[in-house]
């Protein structure tokens, strides 16, 4: 039930955003998240985005993950 | 095209889940179990298989992780009966609709006629008590501390748009005062809980500090791709081969942290204590457990469709015959219980742990019921 899904923010007005989700475009409210701007990635959960998350590449994951992506090599997961 | 965040090709890559199962296993050298307290992890460690790759001596195990498993049969029967008000509209998540109360369910309740609606956002409860002054509209206010921020803010701007045909059935639960009970079960030791990603992302990881300080149990707060599972479990096992080795104290580590602070959500706590103070509340097959729920604060009384409506108190046993209460607990797996898979199915659910997808008997026997799945 605490499912949230990662969208990307394309346009704010007031307290609703347009956000990306692969491709498919929703209404997002950003009332819980008032410093977010447009290309932020956000957690969905319930029409509201609950939180910026990090956006960059596996690096950022988390700590155990950092010495993790090695493994991926070049020929991918 | 837009570019998957937070390298999803990693958190799912089998190399990398390979290397964490192998981490793992040379960190178990006795047996250890492990809890996890979140419907999206029970889900995802049976949809991935990941307990099946887990050595022997280690127990994942499903505590009390989805909100509306927990939800109290007289929390249903409440909903139930604002459903059966003339001039009323229940809205719900549609997880509650099959949930049953002592003799009916939502869903039963709209075959009969009833005005129940299924939504995802409670915006679109605001909604249709905007598009429908003459009527009542009840949300069915479930859920855990991911959630319960969603419904704040939408009791807010009714109360600022001057709404007055808006209410929420309070049903809402707190994980950590949850994890303080499951802390202190006699009879079944517990090497470490898996955190809820989604509830950290609002409370923040600190919000577990007193669990592992007072309990000596260490705390990681995981998200919910199988790697970031696995790498979770990985650092529950590091941390409590650590405190053994060099008396380390248990503390609180968070793997999820591409969404999760050590504070939290500001905005959002902000909005819960505007609107909420913290009561206590019943649990289903746990029991009553002391400041684990919300209630509304005076100036948002008149949002309380309890005191509303004037929706009766029924006390009904928990009665079953089955052994949710203790499998939430940990003490039980889901094959344990002589109802499941037999009485108690996903379709005709007995228990709390079989009525919502996100329970552990309906996640196990989804996903583990064939293939050799041991239910350890």
């Amino acid at each position: 039930m605490c499912l949230a899904i990662p969208g990307r923010i394309v346009s704010i007005e007031g307290t609703t955003a347009q956000a990306d989700f692969n491709g498919v475009t929703r209404e997002v409210d950003v009332t819980l998240v008032p410093d977010v701007t447009v290309g932020d990635y956000v957690l969905v959960h319930a029409g509201f985005a609950i939180e910026e998350i990090e956006t960059e590449d596996a690096e950022e994951i988390g700590l155990i993950l950092d010495e993790m992506t090695g493994l991926l090599g070049d020929d991918g997961p | 095209m837009t570019r998957a965040p937070a390298g999803l090709d990693v958190l799912r890559s089998q190399k990398v889940a390979g290397a964490l199962v192998e981490r793992i296993r040379a960190l178990v050298d006795r047996p250890v179990s492990l809890m996890e307290v979140c419907g999206t992890h029970t889900v995802a460690i049976s949809r991935w298989g990941l307990r099946s790759l887990m050595p022997q001596e280690l127990r994942l195990l499903s505590g009390p992780g989805c909100p509306v498993c927990v939800t109290p049969v007289s929390g249903i029967d409440r909903a139930i009966a604002a459903a059966r008000l003339p001039g009323v509209a229940v809205v719900t998540f549609g997880d509650m609709m099959r949930v049953p109360g002592s003799s009916s369910s939502l869903e039963s309740e709209r075959a009969g006629g009833a005005d129940v609606r299924i939504v995802y956002s409670p915006l679109e409860a605001l909604a249709a008590a905007r598009a429908e002054p003459g009527r009542e509209v009840v949300l069915v206010g479930v859920g855990f501390e991911t959630t319960s921020p969603a419904i704040a803010a939408t009791v807010v701007r009714a109360e600022r748009e001057g709404v007055r045909n808006l209410s929420v059935l309070p049903l809402f639960k707190l994980v950590p005062p949850a994890l303080e009970v499951l802390a202190r079960v006699p009879g079944r030791p517990l090497d470490g809980f898996l955190c809820p990603g989604h509830v950290s992302v609002i409370i923040g990881a600190r919000a577990y500090e007193p669990v592992a300080e007072r309990f000596g149990i260490p705390c990681v707060v995981a998200g919910f791709e199988p790697v970031d599972i696995l790498a979770g479990v990985a650092m529950l096992l590091a941390q409590a081969q650590r405190a053994r080795d060099d008396s380390g104290k248990a503390e609180v580590e968070t793997q999820y942290r591409r969404a999760v602070t050590p504070e939290g959500n500001p905005a959002a706590l902000r909005l819960l204590d505007e609107v909420f103070e913290v009561c206590d509340a019943e649990w289903r097959g746990i029991g009553a457990i002391p400041r684990s729920g919300y209630a509304f604060r005076e100036r948002f009384r008149a949002f309380d469709a309890v005191a509303r409506l004037g929706l009766p108190e029924t006390r009904v046993p928990d009665e079953s015959g089955c052994v949710c209460g203790e499998i939430m607990l940990g003490l039980r797996q889901p094959p344990d219980c002589p109802l499941f898979g037999t009485r108690c199915a996903p379709r005709t659910p007995v228990g709390p742990c079989m009525v919502s997808s996100e329970g552990a008997c309906a996640a196990f026997h989804r996903y583990e019921m064939s293939g050799g799945a041991d239910g350890r």
